[in-house]
């Protein structure tokens, strides 16, 4: 059973009886009441259809947020294949709350990198949530090193809350990690290709995120700050995170607009996590159109244009 | 402490602040409460004569401080697009604007300016953490564009001098964008051939000092300038720790191999000419000639 937001509290109580039902039928033959599901059904659909479309965008937050949704193993293991993980940064440490790795996308040898936030207790500790340390930065760099020197096309998914706030990480220098990691990510002569699967937070995205296309699920959001952050500094309190969300303007449909991300990748009705393989065929199409226009385009060339997208962005 | 210092001086700094000469006005030191003659604090760039506490300054300071005599020319910087985001928070964002170009005469939180350093052209962009914290928007995005072209066009070292929070969030994804913008406006000079050197002051944190700040080919940091990329509270909620004395600090990123140097305000111009005409030899045609 998928996890409900609270936003979702209707459908969660029409799947209920839709299950009670079934139940009732399926012990005692003589009660017949399919009609009565078929009719529960069509009625959960039609609101988990009307609430999905008009999502705010704090309702959005929570989606990007769903423990569910496929994240960057279940993205590895359903487009990729041969993944060969990479790990540590030669300096200092393995940072799991980014992962790595030489893969093949559609047959075609590709660098694949993402945050991993986790899907339980224990794993959430092993990835920190997915908030990276500089180590995983400097592995990013070093990975991309490793693309660049055999042409190879970059696919990033990006999902963290934000690079990790401690005395560790600020010891060995989290800013110049991050700095580094968006450099060597705008340097590159092969194809990049990021997209926003779930949270895009702050800095700590930016630095997987500096690609020649950037594509956004449809749930997804990419935020300077996260909504209870910028609340809690300009409203001085957090519950006014709702506000913050809706005014920072961190929709996929919203970046769309800005003409921060280039395209969006839609979503089955409920969202990724109710049905990740359909959402991640979608994600898989986005990203070989993505790459299949950037064929044949010279290194120098897709990184003038690379370059040129990123100026244009916000200009009159 | 008594009431002449706390009452008295205060109130008539209001009444001789209205008039023009703040001569006869005193200042006193954040860090160690020392009164000092507020001409002889400017006089000394605002650093404290009694325990070296660099108190924050402008753009114009800097240019004044850092270009041979002072002489230099401003660069004129891009319009950008006035709240692209309709922002408002308990506030409106154009109302926070007009406030900060009021207080400040200046249109956003960045000047750039170019004149010789050592007898050499040199381009200087600096952030002005007295309109709205220094903060990163289009404004200064562009303006670090417009520096980078300009150093480029004149084969010029461009210095950065920090100061900011961080990203401003009122620009929400737009302030974001900054970061990969200002590195490939600093990559242009790097690409060049010329410097980029970074002046670090405080306060340099968040998005800043994630993406131009930390991408110098030197970077000088003025004493005791907090420096990182989280702020010390968001830290301090998330390990619910208490940090330690100095972290965050210039001594402390010199310690870590962050920066290259500590350089007290009074000596930074000397510093500065060494560096850049260290770099610049190449550039300079004394040296082609000879080499011939
Ligand atoms: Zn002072
Ligand atoms: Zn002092």
């Amino acid at each position: 059973m998928i996890t409900f937001l609270d936003f979702e509290k209707p459908i969660a109580e029409l799947e209920g009886k839709i299950r009670d039902l079934r139940k009732l039928s399926g012990g005692d033959s003589s009660m017949d009441l399919s009609d009565e599901v078929d009719r529960l059904q069509s009625k959960r659909d039609r609101l988990l259809g009307e609430a999905y479309a008009g999502l705010s965008p704090w309702q959005k937050t929570q989606v990007a947020r769903h423990p569910e949704r496929p994240h960057f193993s279940d993205i590895v293991a359903h487009l990729f294949t041969d993944f060969t993980p990479l790990a540590g940064d030669r300096s200092f440490g393995e940072d799991q709350a980014l992962m790595g790795g030489l893969a093949r996308f559609n047959g075609r040898s590709v660098l694949v990198m993402g945050n991993e936030k986790g899907t339980d207790t224990p794993s959430r500790i092993k990835h920190n949530f997915g908030m990276s340390r500089p180590e995983g930065y400097r592995k990013a760099v070093r990975l991309m090193d490793l693309a660049d020197r055999f042409g190879l096309p970059v696919l990033t998914f990006v999902d963290t809350p934000g690079a990790y706030p401690g005395i560790g990480a600020e010891e060995r220098g989290q800013s110049e990690a991050i700095a580094k990691s968006t450099e060597r990510c705008l340097r590159l002569g092969v194809p990049v290709v990021a997209t926003i699967v779930g949270e895009g937070g702050s800095g700590g995205a930016v630095a997987l995120a500096a690609g020649n296309r950037v594509l956004m699920f449809e749930h997804a959001i990419y935020s300077v700050i996260s909504p209870e952050g910028c609340a809690s500094i300009l409203w001085r309190t957090s519950d006014k995170a709702k506000d913050a969300a809706t005014a920072l303007k961190i929709t996929a449909q919203d970046l769309v607009k800005l003409g921060v991300a280039d395209g969006i990748i839609p979503e089955p009705l409920g969202g990724a996590h109710r049905e990740p393989k359909r959402a991640l065929d979608a994600l898989g199409e986005a990203v070989q159109d993505a790459l299949s226009e950037m064929d044949g385009i010279p290194a120098d060339r897709l990184r003038q244009l690379r370059r040129e997208r990123f100026l244009a962005i916000g200009r009159l | 402490m008594n009431w002449l210092t706390d009452y008295v001086k205060p109130r008539l700094s209001k009444v001789i602040r209205k008039r023009e000469s703040p001569d006869n006005l005193w200042h006193k030191c954040k860090a160690c409460g020392q009164m000092i003659f507020h001409r002889d604090f400017v006089a000394a760039q605002k650093v404290c004569a009694n325990c070296g506490h660099h108190d924050r300054v402008g753009p114009k300071e800097r240019f004044e401080a850092l270009f041979d005599e002072g002489i230099h020319q401003k660069v004129d910087l891009p319009t950008v697009k006035d709240d692209p985001l309709k922002f408002r928070d308990t506030k409106r964002y154009t109302d926070r604007m007009k406030d900060a170009r009021n207080k400040s005469g200046d249109t956003d939180a960045i000047q750039v300016a170019k004149g010789k350093i050592g007898g050499v052209e040199s381009v200087i962009a600096v952030q002005n953490f007295f309109f709205m914290g220094g903060s990163m928007g289009m404004a200064v995005g562009e303006a670090i564009v417009r520096a980078a072209e300009e150093a480029i066009a004149l084969k010029a070292p461009l210095i950065m001098v920090t100061a900011a929070g961080g990203a401003r969030m009122q620009e929400g994804i737009l302030s974001l964008m900054q970061m990969p913008r200002t590195t490939v406006a600093v990559d242009m000079v790097k690409e060049a051939g010329l410097p980029y050197i970074v002046i670090l002051t405080d306060p340099t944190t968040g998005g800043v000092t994630a993406s131009y700040a930390m991408l110098g080919d030197v970077h000088i940091a003025e004493p005791g300038a907090l420096i990182g990329f989280a702020g010390p509270r968001v830290i301090e909620q998330t390990i619910r720790e208490k940090l330690p004395d100095g972290f965050q600090r210039s001594e402390y990123l010199l310690e870590h191999g962050m920066v290259d140097m500590v350089v007290h305000r009074h000596e930074l111009r000397g510093a500065l000419r060494r560096v850049i005409s260290l770099l610049m030899e190449k550039h300079r045609p004394v040296f082609h000639q000879a080499a011939q």
